[in-house]
């Protein structure tokens, strides 16, 4: 079984970046649950989702505190030590941000780093900086847990006609301009 | 501090969120485009559009870089533009 | 399909074929609306949607259109069930069989969006049955097994599916949804005859009752409860034989046949119990969990017997019942087990939305082991307060 827990804000479709990873996985013949938590339903404000995978049934109704991975969806995020709490030791960072890996402070927990610009692209594809679908072709580049095709098949469920091409071609560039950096 | 025991739930410290803090865009406003209409400030969720001496303007410090007043000036005078990364 | 709770809820009501809805948005329901309009908007439910402006409205209308013989639905939480007192209480002495989820919310005061159970437990004498689920799977199924118990004429009572806010409402993974021909084959049309607004035979409903005929009604009232646990077990059975699936009815036991302590819980946290008790076992701890279903009718004589062979009890409370010092589950069921003389402790939790962890349930299990071999114990501790 392996935790994921994301961090996003408000009106960055970070619940729905949870729900469509649930679909993915769910498509492969996993079993998988995604628990969002926000505060304030508000544009900005800090938005959490809880997901975990298994080949088991899942029966756990619980927040994750030992994520084998945490996906970031906004660069100002990192600047907040609530986001890296419990990271498993040598556990796997998707982070969202323009700067280079040799100015990012990353705790010695992390094992693993896959970042995007994705602003950058969503804002380019999308005309709003909205990460979900690039973070997760981000997620599927860095950690391999799901398929590409299953991932982009659950966009094309979830969006309809231009809007789902958008965010399919978001989740490409997103997989393909992820640099993955090992942090040992 | 002397800590207060409270009974009930009551918040008595104000604690000013600087929102501007959550954006991924901000608007420019051109000055010489801008001519005072006060469309932006009507149309802000935020009430974060203030009187600059040239023209009408996001306050940084709460704009959330919505982009709305982009969208709704008759002049075009807003642009957004990428925030910084810091 | 993968679902959260709320649309698990509408999918639930879809398949059931109420002919009218009538709600109320209030977090962590609304998306439970914005699912049942637009599946109403899409054609794939075939009913009317009455805009109402306020929860009590939203079950006065369906008060009408249950007394004209019609299979209604609705959902609210928190405050919409405060504000929707009034016309709730009638429901059920009116001997409405309708049925409402409530997607539970904790406390109107601390200021709170998130789940609780206390709102719905706060109603549990309003004279509704109560069924309170653990997964979205579970959602569904029950409300199309509750209008089968509410419609039953050995019970003709409405009721409440209860799903823990945001645990489930929000949550979402994978569930079967059962084809609509074997739901009209498990569940038949709504015949109402006990009460109904018809011009063929005029009756005035809830006039004015004197003191002596009051206490027969709520006398048979009282007895459609008792009625309904032997409907609540059978309908279970029922449901398992046609869609494969079983949920225990009043309650389910979790390997409780050689357990020594035994958990009770409720809602969204006996999912999380069940994987503790695997884990408990594995280190060689008889433990086992007891999953309460029915809140009302209170399952006094299959708790006793699940319950009996026991040496301590532990209940998780994810609610508070004032003027106790204790839960409201540790309250009834310290009532329904007047016999036994074990230790029954209490672990209060998961209040205002804050979590119930592994760790929480370790903690449960070890103190309700450590009262079973030493005899002392606490009798309630809080989780977050140590």
């Amino acid at each position: 079984m392996k935790e994921i827990r994301f961090h996003g804000r408000g009106g960055q479709g970070t619940v729905l970046a949870s729900v469509i990873l649930v679909k993915a996985f769910t498509k492969e013949k996993k079993y998988s649950s995604a628990i969002p938590y926000f505060g304030f339903e508000r544009r900005g404000a800090p938005v959490m989702a809880y997901l975990r995978f298994d080949d088991h049934p899942l029966r756990e109704k619980t927040q994750v505190y030992s994520p084998d991975c945490v996906v970031v969806m906004d660069p100002a995020l990192k600047r907040s030590p609530e986001v890296f709490r419990g990271i498993k030791q040598g556990g796997i960072l998707i982070l969202s941000t323009r700067k280079p890996v040799e100015e990012l402070n990353l705790p010695p927990a992390v094992g693993k780093i896959g970042y995007v610009d994705a602003i950058a692209i969503s804002l380019d594809i999308l005309k709003s900086p909205i990460t979900n679908s690039c973070m997760l072709g981000a997620f599927v580049a860095t950690t391999g847990w799901v398929t590409l095709d299953s991932v982009l098949k659950s966009i094309q469920e979830t969006w309809a006609g231009e809007m789902a091409e958008k965010n399919v071609k978001a989740a490409l560039a997103g997989y393909e301009k992820t640099r993955i950096f090992k942090n040992n | 501090m002397e800590r207060r025991r409270f009974l009930c739930p009551v918040a008595t410290e104000p604690y000013i969120v600087a929102t501007g803090e959550w954006r991924a865009q901000r608007p420019v406003t051109d000055p010489k485009k801008c001519v005072k209409c006060a469309t932006c400030w009507l149309y802000c969720p935020t009430q974060s559009i203030r009187h600059y001496h040239t023209h009408l303007g996001a306050d940084l410090q709460y704009c959330k870089g919505c982009g709305i007043c982009a969208n709704e000036c008759p002049r075009h005078a807003i642009t957004m533009v990428l925030e910084e990364e810091d | 399909m993968v679902v959260d709770g709320n649309k698990a809820a509408a999918l639930g009501a879809v398949l059931s074929r109420p002919i009218m809805v009538a709600a109320y948005p209030i977090t962590p329901q609304t998306p439970l609306v914005e699912y049942l309009s637009q599946y109403i908007s899409d054609g794939l439910l075939d009913a009317d949607l009455v805009e109402v402006e306020s929860e009590h409205s939203a079950l006065s209308v369906l008060h009408g259109a249950c007394l004209s013989g019609a299979r209604v639905f609705t959902g609210t939480s928190g405050q919409g069930l405060a504000f929707m007192y009034e016309p709730y209480i009638r429901t059920a002495s009116l001997r409405l069989p309708i049925v409402m989820v409530i997607a539970t919310r904790d406390g109107i005061s601390p200021q709170c969006v998130w789940g609780g159970q206390q709102d719905a437990m706060g109603v549990r004498d309003g004279g509704w049955i109560q069924i309170y689920v653990e997964d979205n799977q579970e959602i569904l199924d029950s409300i199309i097994m509750a209008y089968r118990i509410g419609e039953d004429p050995e019970v003709l009572l409405p009721v409440n599916v209860c799903y823990d806010g945001f645990y489930l409402s929000h949550m979402s993974e994978a569930i079967r949804i059962p084809d609509q021909e074997l739901v009209d084959r498990f569940l038949p049309p709504y015949r109402s005859t006990h009460v109904r607004l018809d011009p063929e035979i005029p009756m005035a409903v809830d006039p004015l009752t004197p003191g002596l005929l009051f206490t027969q009604y709520r006398h048979g009232h009282l007895e459609a409860h008792e009625k309904a646990k032997a409907v609540i077990d059978r309908v279970d059975g029922e449901f398992e034989s046609i869609f494969g699936r079983s949920y225990g009815g009043l309650i389910e036991n979790y390997r409780m046949e050689d357990a020594e302590i035994a958990l009770v819980a409720m809602g969204s946290p006996c999912g999380t119990g069940k994987v503790s008790v695997d884990r408990a076992r594995e280190k060689g701890i008889k433990v086992g969990l007891v999953k309460i279903r029915s809140l009302r009718p209170f399952p006094v004589e299959r708790l006793s017997d699940s319950l009996k062979k026991v040496k301590a009890i532990g209940v998780i409370d994810k609610n508070v019942c004032f003027g106790w010092g204790t839960g409201i589950l540790f309250v009834e069921l310290g009532s329904a087990l007047r016999g036994l003389s074990i230790p029954v402790l209490d672990f209060i939790g998961g209040l205002g939305g804050s979590d119930i962890t592994f760790d929480h349930f370790d903690l449960a299990i070890h103190k309700t082991l450590m009262a079973a071999e030493k005899g002392a114990f606490e009798r309630v501790h809080w989780f977050g307060i140590d």
